[in-house]
């Protein structure tokens, strides 16, 4: 079935819910890297018209990936939820915009989530301006707990994120303790290591254990390795808060990641054995990223933000502790600016609560990306007004084992006062404890040092 | 009692931008500004072009070739023709030889100055292992998976794809190796093994030379490189042995 719109006296007609959506999604280098893109602004803003006068019950029946091919689109058909639902069954995208931005509060979209697909989301995100895409994110309601409580109203958190070129424990520790005393790190302190080696992998695990565990912080850690690798390590007893894994929208970049739906079972299983959370179980952290289907050739003539929402879809099976887009990484081929960056952050960020994801967004460039510090610090303030769960603090910004700039601790310190937020609350009274919360730190505390955790 | 550690000093420890003091919740001056200077150079390094003349130069019997991106603006937007040899490239096939590919990726200084030091200790390596090496393939516009196109046109049994990495504030000379079992045009990333970072203050070509190899070697007895192929070695690390925690 296809879809016609009239605008400006032209007819505009859109094959099919796929070429609806890329048609209707704001500009960015990606879809027009996958030529699917809207060939004009006329044609965009038909498509836009067109889509939100579509009943959201239509994405129940036409998959914008075929069902038969693709586990990613079983999941998201099978999984839903039709009683959740039926609050807005009867509406348009169109209507449900207004529904959410005039009438419904935080516990209708929490009851709703399960009711709701990626692809109606998405639709959705697409005639959003970005203070519509500010204002409904701020209304969900998303928590989470592992060994402390993360998205509570009034807070912000931030992922301790010390990576080290070649995993040296000391650099990774004198980075750990830079956040430390700059407030960071309750919502993981996470390492991607420079080499996905278990044996590296457990020594990383263990040098972070002992630093949690030294200080007795209410925190949780992760070594972002391959989800296989992360398994091997479990496996010979090593210290796994969380599970991580990097994660797409359709089965053949999930394929290309090395994993499927049953991998990710099988590790989250082997992760809730282990029984290291104190206050919840929340045990796995995703990563996702518009443009990485068709990076992978995996897109299946879908638009990228399209795809980005239904990893979504993969990660809300799985009841993550953690989610992030890691927005700006990817590249000016994907994300070409500031403004497409900017933009794209507040989607996936808003479309993440919906689902009911714990979303946070790790605010990034690369120095490909036609963006710097001033976008940064735009997207970081929306996304803190928008309840964004939390973002990445790398010192000084500057990530020197990924080679991208990411939000520093500084910037942290910076959105929580600007915007009156908190870090989560069993850690803002560790902070508390250990003279943290409100004082310059000339030195470290006594017992902090680097040789001290090594 | 020993002395507080003064937070600063932290930076004795690591090359990340650590102890840079704070005014309010922001960066000191200085600070703020040895960022955008750094971040000004790594913006000017992604449009450096590889000095294919004197690469070539220093390895003898090595080919240059381009992408199908005509241009830089087109290789950063257009990664897809990065991917694929220019039409017309003519290579001498090679039927079952180790390949070596030379791209100059998103920042072509680290391969300028790392690729011929690493090549010195690869090549002697994979000789003795009894592979027929063929001689480098110099690529520009180019990114990893040009290795496929390149490794096929060969015949090859495996290619290494020594690549420019994207330029970060604190590394605008870093490279990295892409080794690939059985290239053929459409492999995927998770087909692949992956040593980065390869630069002074990070791998050294000799230490990324020798890990190359005890892959090149897994992979040789595996049939395969990705996530089949897990990275057991012992870890290798640069001064001191690592002190085991607790």
């Amino acid at each position: 079935m296809g879809f016609a719109q009239i605008v400006g006296g032209t007819r505009h007609v859109f094959p099919d819910l796929r070429a609806l959506l890329a048609c209707a999604t704001p500009f960015r280098s990606g879809d027009a890297l996958a030529g699917v893109a809207a060939e004009s602004a006329a044609q965009r803003v038909a498509a836009q018209r067109a889509l939100a006068d579509l009943p959201l019950s239509h994405f129940l029946h036409e998959a914008v990936v075929p069902y038969e091919d693709d586990e990613v689109t079983r999941l998201i058909l099978d999984r839903h939820d039709a009683a959740a639902f039926a609050p807005v069954a009867h509406l348009t995208v169109g209507g449900f915009r207004d529904w959410l931005l005039a009438e419904a509060d935080g516990a209708a979209i929490s009851a709703l989530a399960p009711g709701l697909t990626p692809e109606m989301v998405a639709g959705l995100t697409k005639i959003c301006r970005l203070q519509d895409l500010v204002a409904i994110a701020a209304k969900c309601r998303v928590t989470t707990r592992f060994r402390n409580t993360l998205g509570l109203p009034g807070t912000l958190s931030i992922r301790l994120q010390p990576n080290d070129p070649v995993d040296d424990p000391k650099g990774i520790a004198a980075q750990v303790l830079d956040g430390l005393l700059l407030g960071a790190g309750d919502a993981v302190i996470g390492v991607n290591p420079a080499t996905d080696n278990v044996d590296n992998l457990c020594r990383v695990l263990g040098l972070l254990d002992a630093v949690r565990d030294r200080y007795a912080i209410p925190t949780q850690s992760c070594v972002l390795a391959h989800v296989t690798t992360t398994m091997l390590a479990m496996e010979r007893g090593a210290p796994v808060d969380l599970v991580f894994q990097s994660i797409g929208g359709t089965q053949g970049l999930n394929t290309s990641f090395g994993v499927s739906l049953s991998v990710l079972r099988e590790a989250h299983e082997a992760a809730l054995a282990l029984k290291r959370g104190t206050v919840g179980d929340n045990v796995m952290y995703f990563e996702t990223g518009q443009g990485s289907a068709l990076s992978a050739n995996a897109h299946h003539g879908v638009d990228q933000q399209t795809l980005e929402v239904r990893a979504y879809a993969v990660a809300r099976e799985f009841r993550p502790l953690l989610v992030n887009s890691v927005v700006g990484f990817i590249g000016p081929e994907y994300l070409y600016d500031g403004k497409q960056i900017i933009r794209a952050g507040l989607e996936d960020h808003c479309a993440g609560k919906l689902l009911g994801l714990p979303m946070g967004v790790d605010v990034c460039y690369t120095n490909h990306a036609e963006a710097d510090q001033d976008d940064m610090d735009a997207l970081l303030t929306l996304l803190g007004v928008a309840g964004v769960t939390y973002v990445m603090g790398v010192p000084g910004a500057d990530d020197t084992m990924l080679a991208y700039q990411s939000t520093s601790f500084h910037d942290g310190l910076y959105a929580r006062a600007a915007l009156g937020k908190k870090p989560a609350p069993e850690f803002a009274a560790w902070l508390e404890r250990m003279g943290l919360a409100e004082r310059t730190p000339e030195a470290l505390p006594a017992p902090m040092t680097v040789a001290g955790l090594l | 009692m020993t002395a507080p550690t003064l937070w600063r000093d932290l930076r004795r420890f690591t090359s990340a931008r650590v102890g840079l003091g704070r005014v309010g919740h922001a960066l000191p001056t200085a600070a703020h500004l040895d960022f955008q200077e750094a971040h000004a150079q790594a913006r000017d390094a992604v449009w450096s072009a590889l000095d294919t003349a004197s690469l070539a130069a220093a390895l003898p019997g090595a080919q240059i070739v381009a992408s199908a991106a005509p241009d830089r603006r087109s290789y950063l937007l257009r990664p897809d023709l990065g991917r694929r040899l220019a039409e017309g490239t003519q290579l001498a096939p090679r039927p079952g030889c180790f390949a070596i590919v030379i791209a100059d990726g998103l920042c072509a200084s680290g391969v300028q100055a790392q690729a011929a030091p690493l090549l010195a200790a690869l090549i002697p390596g994979l000789e003795r292992a009894g592979w027929d090496v063929a001689p480098p393939v110099i690529a520009t516009q180019a990114r990893v998976a040009i290795g496929d196109d390149i490794g096929q046109a060969l015949g090859a049994a495996m290619v290494a794809v020594l690549i420019g990495e994207r330029p970060g504030l604190s590394s605008l000379d870093s490279m990295g190796i892409y080794l690939t079992h059985a290239p053929r045009t459409g492999r995927n990333d998770a087909e692949r093994n992956c040593i980065s970072n390869i630069r002074p203050g990070g791998i050294s070509p000799a230490d990324a030379a020798a890990k190359l190899l005890w892959l090149v070697a897994a992979a040789r007895r595996l049939g395969l490189t990705g996530v089949g192929l897990k990275d057991e070695q012992p870890a290798v690390l640069e001064g001191e042995t690592p002190t085991l925690l607790k």
